[in-house]
């Protein structure tokens, strides 16, 4: 980023250098004294969680202010953390994906295909509901793996792919499901253990749903993996610099792989939680998911040029989203504001994004 | 072997074949606006039997998803080119297409519009269609009656499609208020009336998820809602695992339109309250017959008395006939329903 002006006859380094000199020292790493600003875009650079952590709580503090009690109640917050279940799966899928600088399109598509073939096979075909939930859940891998495979093995960029195999996924279901909707009634009579994701029950006034736990546990699981495993290490790594990557000698072709086939099958989890959230099984369900899952990624800071990012803040970004919907509904604005607000939102998350890109 | 049909078969979904039956002479185009939604493919399956009985030729052309302009400009002037004589269509943006059916007409075409009038409704010969306001009339009448004295206290949380006020969801809404004796305001405006009953006004997308998300926060903002008008039936379903989540479902009215056969089974469980049925399978057999007299003998269709459109007919769904509001049980219904 130094720009040369043609008339310093000394090049950045020497000047540096020649500063640390007037200051007796010869080289260091301590930072000449920051801004306040400066500091703050540091400490974010560190923990890219808290950019949008911060976001989080300065919004539950508005609405707050603007809707009082009956938004910052346990059943209220509650109820976002509901809404936010599929969106907040699916963003973990999406982050794994962008932290490799790749995107997945077809996300929200292979989550409906596996909760229409978890459908399927468990009211049509009669099978037992646990297993119609593995075929869902291999379904997702499958999907998850035919983009890894075209990615890694074509060489082709994840963004077209995916917006292939979006529409080839889209098809299948509709295909596959006849554009039929299945009840929430058959479903509760013939193969309840699908809906499990939606039983509820009550915490000091809070409402959990098993859905809302699972979503908590899968980000825990995430969390791990991406900092205390090899694997999550060569998921950083091939992120950041492919080239490095391989010459340090991970095999970023699998990686890659991985990371695509471990976002389908969490595509399939989230499909087991849109069930337990409508309780029916429809293939027109979750057409906008795929986008608000990279909404949740984007706000949550992590970069889209691939390597840096915090699992967890793809959580918070979700959240967020949804104290805006929630906030903005109980406040009474009408909704072509609240698609405004979110807009705002994420171009606000972009720019504090390469701001702190800078640090 | 799986990855090499799974790639054939999406790949034939990636192009709209014209779908052409062995009959000579005549043809007759139909554009919907998708090939996925339930009430297009019934439309679909409509217009082929009709034509298979009369032996003209159908061919069969969709958007690739709800507001795709182009493909349906594209499916206009293939027809052009292949010498059809009239064409049905469910057009993704009633404005933006109107050059292409102008072409059409110019060049002798019968056009007609299915379930959505063009922008101006005479850029083609006629529209067939439901009365939408009606349908949303009837379930609003149906509505106050059931509650009777307390309609007057009524709380009513409103679910609606999106927040582009497409007339669709206007007509509905409206028709809806009007129906429960709700000042309308302006009647072309969602959510500008001012009637105490009214809780809100949230969008679904028409789809599960946005039902339930909407009737959540409408029930955050006033806990004593009873009444809930719903854009269709998927929203309505998803409204109702929000309602039984917060233990509800048991003392809220839920009204919708659509007539879907998940619908109608749902007024059956007791789920919905009452749907007004509209028939797209009517809409486009009629539409096939009105093209099939025109190209024998070039009669032109008319529109219903008092309308400015073809009205295909709306019927009320209900197991809890209400006073002087004809309706059919769920029963009846399952027989007439689509999807």
């Amino acid at each position: 980023m130094s720009t040369e002006s043609s008339g310093s006859p000394t090049a950045e380094f020497e000047k540096v250098a020649a500063a640390a000199a007037a200051r007796g020292t010869v080289a260091s790493f301590e930072p000449e004294r920051l801004t306040l600003l400066e500091r703050l875009q540091r400490f974010m650079h560190n923990y890219p969680t808290a950019a949008p952590a911060a976001v989080l709580l300065l919004a539950i503090a508005i609405f707050y202010l603007i809707v009082g009690e009956r938004f910052l109640s346990p059943f209220n917050l509650s109820l976002i953390l509901q809404q936010v279940v599929i969106v907040g799966m699916l963003g973990a899928a999406q982050t794994l994906v962008i932290l490799t600088a790749g995107i997945d399109l077809s996300i929200g598509a292979i989550m409906v295909l596996s909760s229409v073939v978890m459908g399927r096979f468990a009211i049509e075909y009669g099978v037992p509901s646990g297993f119609a939930l593995m075929i869902g859940l291999i379904t997702g891998a499958i999907c998850g793996g035919i983009n890894g495979l075209l990615i890694t093995r074509f060489r082709l960029p994840p963004f077209i792919v995916t917006l292939g195999t979006w529409s080839i996924f889209f098809a299948l279901t509709l295909w596959y499901s006849e554009s039929q909707t299945i009840r929430s009634q058959d479903i509760s009579a013939n193969a309840s253990l699908l809906q499990w994701t939606g039983i509820t029950f009550d915490l000091w006034g809070a409402r959990i749903t098993v859905g809302s736990i699972m979503l908590i546990l899968l980000f825990a699981v995430l969390w791990y993996a991406l900092n205390y495993t090899a694997w999550g290490k060569h998921v950083y790594a091939t992120g950041d610099d492919p080239q490095a990557a391989q010459l340090a000698g991970i095999q970023t072709k699998y990686v890659l792989l991985s990371v695509y086939i471990v976002a389908g099958v969490i595509a399939a989890v989230a499909a087991w939680a849109l069930i337990g959230r409508i309780g029916s099984v429809s293939p027109q369900a979750g057409v906008n998911a795929n986008l608000d899952s990279i909404t949740a990624v984007v706000i949550g800071g992590t970069s889209l040029f691939g390597g840096r990012g915090a699992i967890f803040g793809t959580l918070v970004g979700a959240l967020v989203v949804g104290v805006f919907r929630n906030g903005l509904a109980l406040a009474g604005v009408d909704v072509l504001w609240q698609e405004f607000a979110i807009g705002v939102l994420i171009i606000v998350a972009v720019a504090l994004d390469q701001w702190i890109r800078r640090a | 072997m799986f990855k090499k049909t799974t790639l054939a078969l999406a790949l034939a979904s990636c192009f709209m074949f014209p779908l052409a039956s062995q009959a000579e002479g005549t043809i007759v185009g139909l554009i919907t606006k998708t090939n996925t939604n339930p009430f297009f493919v019934k439309m679909k399956e409509g217009a082929e039997a009709k034509a298979k009985e009369l032996g003209i030729e159908l061919r069969s052309f969709a958007g690739k998803k709800d507001g795709d302009n182009d493909s349906q400009v594209q499916a206009v002037e293939n027809l052009i080119a292949a010498g059809a004589k009239g064409i049905l269509i469910t057009p993704n943006d009633s404005k933006a297409i109107v050059p292409a059916i102008e072409k059409a007409r110019a060049a002798g075409l019968l056009v007609i519009a299915l379930d959505t009038p063009l922008e101006p409704a005479n850029a083609a010969d006629i529209t067939f269609a439901t009365d939408n306001f009606k349908a949303g009339e009837l379930i609003g009448q149906w509505a106050a009656k059931s509650l009777g004295d307390k309609a007057a206290d009524a709380k009513i949380a409103l679910l609606d499609l999106n927040a582009s006020q497409i007339s669709v969801d206007v007509a509905r809404n409206q028709g809806f208020l009007k129906g429960f004796g709700v000042d309308l305001k302006d009647p072309k405006k969602m959510g500008d009336e001012d009637d105490k009953r009214i809780v809100g006004n949230d969008i679904t997308e028409g789809s599960e998820e946005g039902g339930r998300r909407a009737i959540e926060n409408l029930m955050q903002k006033d806990p004593s809602i009873n009444v809930i008008y719903t854009i269709n039936e998927p929203a309505a379903a998803g409204a109702y695992e929000g309602l039984k989540a917060l233990g509800k479902e048991k003392e809220v009215l839920i009204v919708s339109v659509d007539g879907g056969c998940p619908g109608v089974a749902n007024v059956k469980a007791g789920v919905i309250g009452a749907t007004s049925m509209q028939f797209p399978l009517l809409m486009a057999s009629k539409g096939v017959e009105a093209i099939a007299a025109f190209a024998k003998d070039g009669t032109k269709p008319t529109t219903t008395e008092g309308l400015d459109f073809f009205d295909t007919g709306v019927e009320l769904i209900t197991d809890k006939p209400a006073d002087g509001i004809n309706s059919i049980n769920a029963e009846e219904g399952t027989k007439k329903c689509w999807g």
